[in-house]
């Protein structure tokens, strides 16, 4: 091949000079970056000190000071391929109180609760838990892109089973699609109409009976959370968490 | 023997063919089951990732229920999510007493009281463990024959806890499958995420867990995959044309000749079942009593299993 070399070097300038130009075509636009530069780097400023601190006192959170940073959660997560921070960078983001870039990040929402991680942890931290504790705190302190899916789903599940006892999921999952895009749900007309012609798509929306029963435990709940935070008491019972 | 009976809201919904298998398999065995009085929504994912203290009242007042059922103090839960709900709010009152002391008072509501003491078992657990795997063989009529079957587990019946089988290589279902006559096929994701509510949230990377789990039981030659639990079923299940459009033209090994590829997409629909239903097929039950029309794939059996039953239409 290398004998060769002769013939091809006249063959080889034609294709150069048209592969110029569509190289600095297909790089221009990264010559304009003036509107989205962000530092990479974290400052010791960007930090909420007592957060890490926070979480960490919540019943099942209390492991996370033994992280190693090993990765392990970050390699077996199917779905961390998609985060913005892998969970190990949740880790000991949440750690040292970067609790913005924590409560912002994709990677809490993506979590689909499957403990592979939490199995594997050579240091027994229930990392899916605290990925529990992360979205309550996003939700109650409002951290999130208001028409994001995951948490919009998350609550309207909260309040149809909270307030009927049971979730009809057909329902639900319309309701999402409503709140967050309703062309997704013109898209998914043919997996409705799959589901109702094999009688999987109830028209009956579900319940208890002891509606009030359930109602007057909540209440409970409700007065007991928000006593805590008045006494000062018991706090971090992993309801209604001081916001601040 | 007799359980409490917690269905879950899947199983009144989107996935009422796992009840409808469930029922008559548990019946044909001799297992009676009497359906939780007045349960709720167990809580699921989705409401520990807003309230976590509420979530485990509502797990705890379907266990409150059944400690009242006193006769047989068992609770039978067939959905992971439920299952694990379930199993998780039990550990999780025992390990935090400030929860627990919120949760008795809630409770006192409706006249209930949480003591710990109902065990939440799995239908597979039952079947295998408390049935026999000897007892199921004896009510096979129609030996699966030449079925290949992909067993998956899914994620929360053995993660975080290992309740009742093997956390990394459960094989319960594998057993209850080669009793009734299917082959087993070698299956390594028996346990990995099929992405759960994300297929509807967020469809990019939740159909992506979906499919890979799709794609191995059909590279790995299986006839049909088989499922213990409802999102799992419906995930694999019923967004097969959106994985078509996506993926159908990537290549997979030829199972007739490993020297060849083919295309994926037009073996996209290997039918997703319940395992009871295969159980069902089994015991001689017809397609129709165990809800194998609301599929989005039709079931073909083997010429070796599709034995002429009476019952079959």
């Amino acid at each position: 091949m290398t004998a060769l070399s002769g013939p091809p070097s006249t063959a080889t300038p034609p294709p150069q000079p048209p592969q110029t130009p569509a190289a600095v075509q297909r790089s221009s636009p990264a010559y304009e970056p003036a509107l989205t530069l962000q530092r990479t780097i974290k400052y010791e400023s960007d930090r909420v000190i007592g957060f890490g601190r926070q979480v960490m006192s919540v019943p099942g959170c209390e492991q996370l000071q033994n992280c190693i940073q090993c990765g392990t959660c970050s390699g077996l997560c199917p779905l961390s391929i998609y985060m913005d921070h892998t969970p190990r960078q949740v880790m000991e983001l949440v750690r040292s109180d970067f609790k913005k870039e924590v409560l912002r990040s994709t990677t809490i929402w993506l979590c689909a609760s499957c403990y592979a991680c939490t199995v594997e942890c050579p240091k027994q931290i229930r990392i899916t838990d605290i990925m529990y504790e992360l979205k309550q705190r996003a939700i109650s302190e409002g951290f999130y892109p208001k028409r994001f899916p995951i948490p919009v789903l998350a609550q309207e599940f909260y309040k149809m089973s909270h307030r009927r006892g049971r979730v009809t999921e057909n329902f639900l999952a319309t309701i999402m699609f409503l709140k967050t895009n309703v062309l997704a749900a013109v898209g998914m007309w043919r997996l409705g109409l799959n589901l109702l012609t094999r009688g999987r798509f109830p028209l009956k929306v579900e319940g208890i009976k002891r509606r009030d029963e359930l109602e007057r435990m909540m209440a409970v709940v409700d007065k007991l959370s928000i006593d805590a935070l008045a006494g000062n008491g018991n706090g971090g019972n992993g309801s209604h968490h001081g916001t601040h | 023997m007799k359980f409490s009976y917690f269905p879950g809201c899947s199983l009144k919904g989107t996935g009422r063919a796992y009840e409808e298998s469930l029922l008559p398999v548990l019946k044909a065995v001799g297992v009676e089951v009497e359906e939780l009085d007045d349960w709720n929504c167990c809580g699921a994912t989705a409401y520990m990732a807003v309230d976590e203290v509420k979530a485990c009242v509502m797990a705890s007042r379907n266990l409150a229920i059944a400690e009242k059922a006193a006769a047989h103090q068992q609770l039978l839960a067939p959905c992971s999510a439920c299952y694990l709900v379930l199993n998780k709010t039990k550990h999780y009152l025992h390990e935090s007493p400030a929860v627990e002391r919120v949760v008795q008072k809630a409770l006192r509501q409706g006249n209930l009281t949480y003591s710990g003491n109902v065990p939440v078992r799995h239908p597979l657990d039952v079947l295998v463990n408390d049935i026999g795997l000897a007892e199921v063989k004896k009510r096979v009529k129609r030996p699966l024959k030449g079925l290949k079957v992909a067993p998956y587990y899914g994620c929360q019946i053995v993660r975080p806890y290992a309740t009742f089988d093997d956390q990394y290589n459960p094989v319960l279902m594998d057993r209850l499958l080669e009793a009734v006559g299917c082959t087993v096929v070698t299956y390594p994701l028996k346990t990995r995420c099929c992405g759960g509510s994300l297929t509807g949230t967020l469809p990019e990377p939740g159909l992506l867990c979906s499919y890979i789990l799709l794609k191995e039981a059909i590279t790995r030659g299986a006839d049909v995959v088989a499922t213990v639990c409802p999102l799992c079923q419906f995930n694999l299940d019923c967004y097969r044309d959106k994985m078509a459009a996506k993926w159908g033209d990537e290549t997979i090994p030829d199972p007739a000749d490993p020297a060849a590829r083919v295309p994926i997409g037009p073996r996209l629909d290997i039918p997703v079942v319940f395992f009871t239903q295969l159980i069902g097929l089994a015991f001689g039950l017809s397609e129709r009593e165990l809800g194998l029309q609301r599929g989005f794939a039709p079931l073909r059996l083997p010429a070796t299993a599709a034995a002429p039953a009476p019952a079959a239409v």
